[in-house]
């Protein structure tokens, strides 16, 4: 890559291409797109394997791509850490959340929390929750995108933002759940076939042996790449962030609301196993595409086109195969941003409009052409924001981000969805307290943390010594719910858990 | 959107307790592997910088492990819910009858 501000003509017309394919797909999942069912849930009808495969396209972002490779390219070990944290939280997902959700609920997350409680307030608390992450994360992904899209293809930044968000609009407004879904499909094959003929391009020169890829870089840059190192200084907080990426993934409402397209509880358990299974691969390819590129591009090489290491993996396309494969790449790099930002948005307007608006606004009341209509305003409406933020944003740190997204769906949502189909005690104010206190405890903990203080606001201490909250958190979120429960009780809510008991196994 | 469900029978809230046991279990063996391999990360960094052979060190591996344990809690989970969990169910609902 000689500059980065040359357009790469494969790279575009790999990019026109997705784009245009991304348009079929709409026009044909329009014509099925008929009510808010097929909106929100694609009508039930997507199989397991299918949304195993469009889980693992949701939850794959640039950022694990790119990302991920970037930070082994330039740190060794210390990246894989990411790469194991992010996978561990999918037998979470399996075990305790995926088979209670599909049978429980309708379109949210919050369907299952508000079940048997009081449905106003426990959805207006459990609506924050859900839109804070949906907020933190699209602003990740939009900076992202328009720093990558910038770097790719040589549009100002401004330009790429705008792109992403119309683009995204486009498809979700018109195919809903059906378009989004096999836009994340073809995202997910494209991604994990590119990341698994990128690594047999690498592995080939080192006679198909990884460990003598790793020798080579343990060679070149010393043992030491092969070790922990300074990434995790401080045990707590290696720990704390630990934990925020296992349960974060658990309350994430774009993934949540995947289980509902699915039409039983059985077919939601086989998509948990394929996503585990294609998302294990990709991060298990990391390791080669890392490493590859710390030993075949040079780390001096990254640094010099983006000193955060995000070019690593296109860079080691383009050493491996040429112009023409640095431009599939590229264009796969486009497609998963385009489609995560897809997810996202649609979990964003599932809690606008059926949370908030169907549910709380107009009391659970509202006829089928009112919903459809609110569903597609919301979709809009986040769009505009999506673009609007990704803007505002410019020049914020995207990995920050993205934990702070992973932290507010651990102690916000997760805490609450597990003791509402758990714990027969739960009540809607300890549902409602554990939900604002797990959102507002970690938003006042980030901006008390020496992130927030002092790599950016240059104070010479923090007050609260962690950079990731979940920790403290977590355990705080569940302890009001259950303290809260526990000095009110209510009987109506626990007379009814026998329907969620028998909900949770029958789905009827 | 409620409405009138028989009592919960014994064999249902048999099931129950023996879903959420599996669940819990495998929770909690899935913590206890990813926290163990950060704690030594964090307090054993010598001990995982241990060459296993040429280009591989005990870090490197343990942290293939923890991805393969991943998938294996996943397997074991599985395979207890398609033989024994959607067996049990099913027999209550033939139990119950037609609702």
């Amino acid at each position: 890559m000689n500059d980065t501000a040359q357009p790469n003509i494969i790279a575009m017309g790999g990019f026109v291409l997705f784009i245009g394919l991304s348009l079929v797909i709409t026009w044909v999942a329009a014509r099925r797109t008929t009510s808010t069912e097929h909106f929100f849930a694609a009508g039930r009808s997507i199989t397991g394997i299918q949304n195993g495969l469009a889980l693992a396209g949701d939850y794959m972002s640039a950022a694990s791509f790119l990302g991920i490779a970037g930070l082994v390219a330039l740190s060794g070990f210390d990246g894989l850490i990411y790469s194991i944290g992010f996978l561990v939280g999918w037998p979470v997902v399996m075990f305790l959340i995926a088979e209670p959700l599909r049978n429980l609920g309708k379109y949210t997350f919050t369907d299952v929390v508000a079940f048997r409680l009081r449905q106003t307030p426990v959805r207006v608390a459990s609506a924050i929750g859900g839109l804070a992450v949906v907020a933190f994360y699209l602003i990740a992904q939009m900076v992202g995108a328009g720093n990558l899209i910038r770097l790719l293809f040589g549009l100002p930044y401004e330009t790429a933002v705008i792109i992403v968000g119309v683009v995204m609009l486009a498809y979700v407004l018109f195919g809903g759940m059906l378009a989004t879904t096999w836009v994340q499909i073809v995202k997910a094959v494209l991604l994990l076939g590119g990341a698994f003929l990128l690594a047999m391009l690498v592995l080939l020169k080192f006679s198909l042996n990884p460990l003598a890829l790793f020798a080579e870089a343990s060679r070149q840059y010393g043992a030491a790449v092969l070790a922990p190192g300074r990434l995790v200084s401080d045990p707590l907080d290696a720990i704390s962030l630990g934990i925020a990426l296992m349960f974060g993934t658990a309350g994430l409402p774009h993934i949540l609301m995947r289980f509902y397209t699915v039409p039983d509880a059985k077919t939601a358990r086989v998509s948990v196993s394929v996503a585990t299974a294609v998302i294990g691969a990709f991060y298990l390819l990391t390791f080669i595409l890392g490493f590859g590129a710390m030993v075949l591009v040079g780390q001096d090489a990254i640094r010099a086109v983006d000193a955060g290491g995000n070019m690593a993996a296109p860079l080691l396309a383009e050493v491996v195969g040429g112009q023409a494969f640095l431009g599939f790449i590229a264009a796969v790099a486009f497609a998963t941003i385009l489609a995560v930002v897809a997810g996202l948005t649609l979990a964003g307007a599932a809690a606008l409009s059926h949370d908030i608006w169907v549910s709380v606004v107009r009391g659970g009341h509202a006829s089928e052409r009112e919903q459809f209509v609110v569903a597609r305003l919301s979709t809009v409406l986040l769009a505009v924001a999506s673009i609007v933020l990704g803007i505002v944003f410019k020049g914020q740190n995207v990995a920050y981000m993205v934990g702070l997204a992973f932290a507010i769906a651990a102690s916000a949502n997760f805490p609450a969805l597990v003791l509402s189909v758990f714990w027969r005690g739960l009540t809607t104010r300890g549902a409602q307290a554990s939900m604002i206190v797990g959102t507002i405890a970690t938003l006042l903990l980030i901006y008390l943390s020496p992130t927030i203080q002092i790599d950016i606001l240059k104070q010479p201490t923090a007050w609260f010594p962690l950079r990731n909250p979940g920790l403290v958190t977590i355990p705080l979120s569940f302890a009001v719910g259950i303290i809260v429960s526990w000095i009110a009780p209510e009987p109506d809510a626990a007379r009814r858990f026998s329907e969620v008991e028998h909900r949770i196994h029958f789905g009827d | 959107m409620m409405r009138r469900v028989p009592p919960v029978s014994d064999q249902l809230r048999a099931l129950d307790s023996a879903r959420w046991r599996i669940a819990i279990s495998l929770t909690v063996a899935m913590t206890v592997v990813y926290v163990g391999f950060i704690l030594l990360i964090a307090y054993a960094k010598p001990l995982l910088a241990t060459p296993v052979t040429d280009g591989l060190s005990l870090g490197i591996l343990l942290g293939a492990l923890v991805i393969l344990a991943a998938w294996l809690l996943i397997a074991v989970y599985v395979r207890w819910a398609n033989r024994h969990y959607d067996t049990a169910v099913a027999a209550i609902r033939r139990g119950a009858g037609p609702r």
